[in-house]
This record gives structure tokens, sequence and C-alpha cells, in this order.
């Protein structure tokens, strides 16, 4: 699907994550801050990209701030930012959920 | 070889650095010949000189060795005023022994590397820019971090010689008669200093204060003194200490403390006249209260408190319920202000406070410690010096000395964000798990294996659940996942002593 907007989700409070999503040329492309990034980079961008094949997103800029999130805070973000950017938050993805 | 907590110490370090592997934490009896420094004669009326600059010029020459104390702790303003003037004058090659580093000094150490005028550096430990460009291999040598009891120890045996130490001190007289606990950079104890005074060729105190002839009371004394520096301000006092310590909140914490003071209260070692170390996190202030009312519905009172002071530990001296302080370094301005009205809250040098090579040491007669971790693993080794990435960011401090008590709990929280606490093995082993007797942290404790004595009075134990420390690590896991295995050269960029003075592992520079 496509990117309707730039949308935001999540903070930058300890153990959260903070995901910015907007419109991309080919294929996922993310640029990564975490204190953890060396030991859960590779985890948490493929938390994200799960949730965002389960949307049908292939084409994405994806700015991650990440406070140290565990992968259940991480999915919960994806999906919201996903929602919000796709302009379907008032309709939930059920099927994603 | 492999050690006995099973660490690769390259043999080549072993070899041309003439170090043996861990093997025990049993110091045995040895014999051991000690070192005196070497004395300058004088006696002049008075030993006050004009300038840091002028002194530096008069003692010192390229490759010698200079110490620092670091009681000032993040208000220090004498090491950046002296190493601003060794950088200037050019010197070259020297050796850095501070008792520590604090985040104040890591700048211009940087600077006094990569301009090639410190080649080598021994300390507790090491933080923030500092840490990071010595994991990134900034530094031809590799550090050398010893324990407070082994710095004493390093100094004694001339492992450490110290060539000229430049001492920052609240106040002092013309002569060089000092303490910590007078002046408006007081800081208490001068505890790790005292081992500098002693030791030291050439003795060079700074100070903001001079007093009237003769200063008293005097830690440092006059004997030891070559050169007395007046300059402005030595340090910055809201810094000294951390202010009035306040009594944490985290309900965490809360947990993790009460649940350490359900170990200490039923075990064998809550009786009258019992000994105890805590530091200064939240949890193990929070532990100090929860202490003082079991101490008073119990009628028991302490012999001793030992270690880093702080506020809730005077109060106690203070309430009769603690009969002396041995205190070797003051963590806040309350524990800090209260040496000098209190003849109970005794200064103790780093020898005395924690070194095995001597006549016998305070933590030698230790009950309990309360200790931290970065990370702990299933053998029960501690790391708190290696962060979770592989960076340098800690320091031993007393950790290996106060290990050595008849009780050492860890308090722990189990992971920290996304980072587990109990691992399966630690980035860098600095306290042998052998010394470590029960983990705490707020799902539950785990005992040693070895300690089936206190497994056997803690089972009883209404609300203090009991897990054997794989279940705790695997619980760890289950939360945060699996983490990728850090990348590490093959490069050593620091040494980690036991505190008796065999290696019990390496530090290697990190892989980005």
């Amino acid at each position: 699907m496509e990117i309707k907007q730039t949308a935001l989700a999540g903070t930058l409070e300890s153990s959260d994550i903070q995901i910015m999503l907007s419109e991309g040329s080919d294929g996922i492309h993310f640029d990564l801050t975490s204190d953890v990034k060396k030991q859960f980079g590779d985890d948490i961008m493929a938390t994200i990209k799960d949730v965002l094949a389960a949307y049908d997103i292939e084409k994405a800029n994806v700015k991650v701030i990440d406070k140290g999130a565990l992968t259940p805070v991480i999915k919960a973000r994806a999906i919201t930012v996903a929602q919000r950017a796709l302009d379907l938050k008032d309709q939930p993805n059920w099927e994603v959920l | 070889m492999k050690n006995k907590v099973n660490r690769e110490i390259p043999d080549s370090i072993l070899k041309d650095k003439q170090y043996e592997g861990f093997q025990t934490t049993d110091f045995g009896q040895p014999d051991i010949q000690r070192v005196a420094p070497k004395v300058t004669a004088q006696t002049g009326p008075s030993k006050v000189v004009d300038s840091i600059k002028q002194v530096v010029k008069e003692t010192l020459q390229d490759g010698m060795t200079i110490s620092f104390h670091h009681h000032f702790r993040e208000g220090d303003f004498v090491f950046n005023l002296v190493m601003r003037e060794i950088i200037d004058a050019g010197y070259k090659d020297l050796t850095l022994a501070p008792s520590s580093l604090t985040n104040v000094m890591n700048d211009i150490v940087v600077e006094a590397i990569e301009k090639g005028v410190v080649t080598n550096i021994t300390s507790s430990g090491m933080r923030g820019s500092l840490g990071d460009a010595v994991s990134h291999g900034a530094l031809k040598n590799p550090v050398i971090f010893r324990s407070h009891g082994g710095r004493a120890r390093a100094i004694e045996t001339g492992k450490i010689k110290i060539d000229v130490a430049f001492l920052g001190v609240p106040n002092a007289d013309e002569m060089g008669n000092a303490n910590g606990m007078n002046g408006e950079a007081a800081f208490g104890s001068l505890g790790y200093a005292l081992m500098d005074a002693q030791y030291a060729n050439k003795l060079v105190l700074i100070t903001d204060s001079l007093m009237p002839y003769p200063n008293t009371p005097a830690s440092i004394k006059q004997t030891q003194v070559d050169y007395v520096v007046k300059v402005d301000k030595v340090g910055d006092p809201d810094k000294i200490g951390s202010g009035a310590t306040r009594f944490t909140k985290d309900p965490k914490e809360l947990q993790i403390a009460r649940m350490v003071n359900d170990v200490i209260v039923h075990s064998p070692y809550f009786k009258d006249g019992f000994s105890f170390q805590t530091g200064s996190g939240g949890a193990a202030l929070a532990v100090t209260r929860f202490l003082r009312q079991a101490m008073l519905d119990n009628q028991i009172k302490a012999s001793f408190a030992l270690g880093g002071i702080t506020k809730p530990t005077v109060d106690l001296l203070n309430e009769g319920l603690v009969n002396r302080v041995m205190d070797v370094q003051d963590f806040d301005k309350g524990a800090a202000s209260s040496m000098k009205n209190s003849p109970a809250q005794q200064e103790i040098d780093a020898s005395w406070y924690a070194d095995p090579a001597n006549k016998g040491a305070m933590v030698d007669k230790l009950d309990v410690a309360i200790l931290s971790a970065l990370e702990i693993d299933t053998n029960f080794n501690v790391n708190v010096m290696a962060g979770s990435d592989g960076v340098i960011r800690g320091a031993i401090g007393g950790h290996q000395d106060a290990a050595t008590a008849k009780l050492t709990i860890i308090s722990a929280p189990l992971v920290r964000g996304r980072i587990a606490t109990v691992v399966p093995d630690v980035t860098t082993v600095i306290t042998p798990g052998d010394s470590i007797d029960v983990l705490v942290t707020e799902i539950g404790i785990a005992i040693n294996p070895k300690r089936k004595d206190l497994f056997e009075q803690l089972k009883k134990v209404p609300g203090l659940p009991i897990f054997t420390i794989e279940e705790l690590q695997q619980k760890a896991e289950k939360l945060v996942g699996q983490p990728k295995p850090l990348e590490f050269t093959d490069r050593v960029v620091a040494l980690a002593e036991y505190r008796d003075g065999s290696l019990i592992d390496v530090i290697k520079e990190v892989k980005d």
C-alpha cells in the first residue's frame, strides 16, 4: 500500500521507541538510533519490517529512535505508525493485530 | 592460558608484563617486601610556591609516574589545572596513576593521550569519552585497572612507583599539614590520597585555603609534603558530593532493597556486633533504611559500617545503631561534613580499608557487603567495568575487596531497559563468582550453590522467592530476547587485576 502521509508514533521515554514513517522510492530504508543497536539493531528492524509487510508497505523511509523498547512495544508502535501513515487510524486492520 | 574464571589471558601479556592468571580468592600469608619513597630533606620555613607551572617544572621529567586522587569527584578543579600545565609544557610518555578518574577529567586525559603526554594509565576505572577512546584503542599500552585495595598493594610493593603526586586539599598550612574535612571544598575522608602521601617521591599539595600553622587535624603531614601551591579554587562544592540523598520511590528498587534486607536479617550474620558495607545506589540507600528498622525491632547494633559513606549511614551512627563508621571516602555532603565533629567516624586509608597485602584490612572483618553489578553470570561472576556494548564505563572501586565479606549480596535489577543484567557469561569478569553469595533481583533471589547453609536458612522466609541463577538468566532472556554477540578485535586495551595482583580478565578493543 502507498503511504499517504508522514506519520509518527511513540515517545523518547526510556523503554519506548519512536518511529517515523515516510514515503520512500524503493524498498524499506532504516535510519536507526539505539543504545542497543549492536546487540538488537537487526532484531528491531526485522520486527518493524514484519509489521510493514503485514500492511503491504513495500516502499518507505523509516526513522527509528529506540530507547531500549522490548519487542511487544516495538510491534505496537510499528502498527500505530503504519495505520497513521496509511490514514487507516479509524479502521484498525484486525488481521494484523 | 585460561585462568580460574575461564578467561583466556594471552600468553604474551602474562610473559611480557610478568603476570599470573587469577587462581583463587584466598590471598594466603605470603611475606611481602615493601618499598619506601625517596625523601629530599628540607628545613625551610615554608613550602609555598607561586604556581603549578613552577612546581611542575621543578619536579617532573618525561617518562615519570604522576598521581591524583578522586575525592573531589565531579567537582574536581585540581586535575585539570595540573594536567593543563603538564600538557602545555610538552612533557612526554608519562604514566597516569590516579586513584580513579571521574567524568570531569575525561577531556583533558583524552587530549594528553592524543599528544603523547600520557602513554600509560592505571586507575580504578573510567567512563564517558575516555572509556570510549580507550575501548577504541586510543592508548598504545593497555590500561591497568585495580581495585582500591589492589592499588594500595601495588603502591606498597612498588608496582606503582609514584614520582610526583599532585593532591588537592580543601585546607593546608605553609608546611603541608592538611585534611579533607574543613574548608569550602571539604570532601571528608582523604582515604585514597593517603597512600600517595605516604609513598610518592615528591608530594605537591594544591589548596585554596592556607591555614595558620600548624593546621590540625593533619591527615597528610608536613613530613610527607614537598610543595604547597595556593590556587583560587580546588573544587566546586556543589559537585563534590551529591546533595541530600533522596530516598528512592522506584518500586523496583524498593522491592530489591526489601529482599536484600530479608536476606541479611535471616542470615546467621545478623546479630549484635555485626558489620556491613553498602554502596551509594538507590537500592543500597533504601537497604540502609530497612536495616535500621530491623535493627531497632531486634535490638541489634552494628560494630562498624565500612567503605564509601553516605548520610543515612552517619545517621545510624548518631542514633547509636552503629558503633563506628570506618570511612575511606564520603559520597555526599552529609557524610563529608560530619567527620570533623565525630571521633567515631574514623578516616581510614585504602590499605587499612581493603588491601590484602598487609597485616589485616577492615574488609577481612566484614560480615555483610551489598554490592551492585552491570552484569552477573550463571557462575556468579560480576562485571562492573564494561558496558553491554563492550565499552569501558565503570570502576572496580572496592568491589573485589568488599566481596570477600562473609555474606556478599549483589543487588541488581533483572534487566535494565533491553539489557539483561543476569547473563550466561559476563562481558568482563571483575569479581569472581567464588566471592559472591547471593544475587537479589526484583523478582527473587539466587543463592550461590556453594552456600547450601544459606539456602537452608533462607528457604523458609516468606515472600522471598528463590530461583537458581540459571532460571533468573532465562527469565531475563525471555523478556529482552537474545542479543547478538559483541565483536572485538584481538588487541588488548585494558587489563583487569584481581586484588592480589593476578589477572582476572583482559578487555579488548571494540569493533564498530
